[in-house]
């Protein structure tokens, strides 16, 4: 069997965005490992989650963003609102407030959207992140 | 230059106008995903953009680049146009 253990999004700063990721937005460091010149290896998780009957546990990597295909590629994104990732919350509006509080700014309040309400913030380092929350 | 009635033709184009009337300031992602959330609306984002830059042409829509944002705003004035042109009281009551 095959699993999804590892998703990345790319960051202007990896400092900032360890940071963002988990003091602001709450996920655990799993990985902060000097690569060298190139950068760290740096992934985060889903608090407490552990793998499980063999199957990992789901790790977010911070990558550097120096590749030259990464600035046009992403200014093109963020221009349009397109977000880089989108992450699962049970309040959307909850966090948003929470995260507004914490001076995260957010280029779409929560809105329904079909089955769901999300909201779209700026994580800092270059990208936007949606959060989604599944309406029954 | 698209006039007003051109911009107004389409229902696209009006469907449009409806998702920004429910906030300002919206990315392109935001308007998608609003006219997707009904089938009958939904459109393609390269559509979208398409018929935004004819209700930009017509004055209606307001594109604003903020920060690394563009962000769409309606811009309803012109219409005010339509109904002077055949309510002739409309201003005085508005």
């Amino acid at each position: 069997m095959i699993s999804i253990h590892l998703a990345s999004v790319f960051v202007t700063d990896q400092e900032r965005a360890k940071d963002f990721y988990t003091r602001v937005l709450g996920f655990e460091l799993r990985n902060d490992l000097d690569l060298g010149p190139g950068g760290r290896w740096l992934t985060v998780g889903n608090p407490g989650q552990v793998s499980d009957a063999g199957i990992p546990a789901v790790e977010l990597l911070l990558e550097p963003a120096g590749h030259p295909a990464v600035a046009p590629f992403r200014e093109a994104l963020v221009a349009d609102g397109i977000p880089a990732t989108s992450f699962a919350v049970e309040d959307v509006e909850a966090e948003h407030a929470r995260l507004t509080a914490l001076g995260v700014t957010f280029v779409q309040p929560p809105t329904v959207m079909g089955p769901a309400t999300t909201a779209v913030l700026d994580d800092s380092c270059g990208n936007l992140v949606q959060l989604a929350q599944m309406n029954a | 230059m698209p006039d007003i009635y051109d911009a107004l033709a389409a229902p696209a184009r009006r469907a449009i106008l409806d998702a920004l009337a429910e906030r300002a300031e919206q990315t392109l992602f935001e308007l998608v995903n609003r006219l997707s959330s009904d089938p009958a609306t939904a459109l393609t984002r390269q559509a979208v953009s398409q018929h935004l830059q004819v209700l930009e042409d017509a004055g209606l829509v307001e594109r604003r680049r903020q920060g690394r944002y563009v962000l769409h705003t309606l811009t309803p004035e012109p219409l005010r146009d339509i109904s002077r042109r055949w309510l002739p009281d409309s201003q005085e009551q508005s």
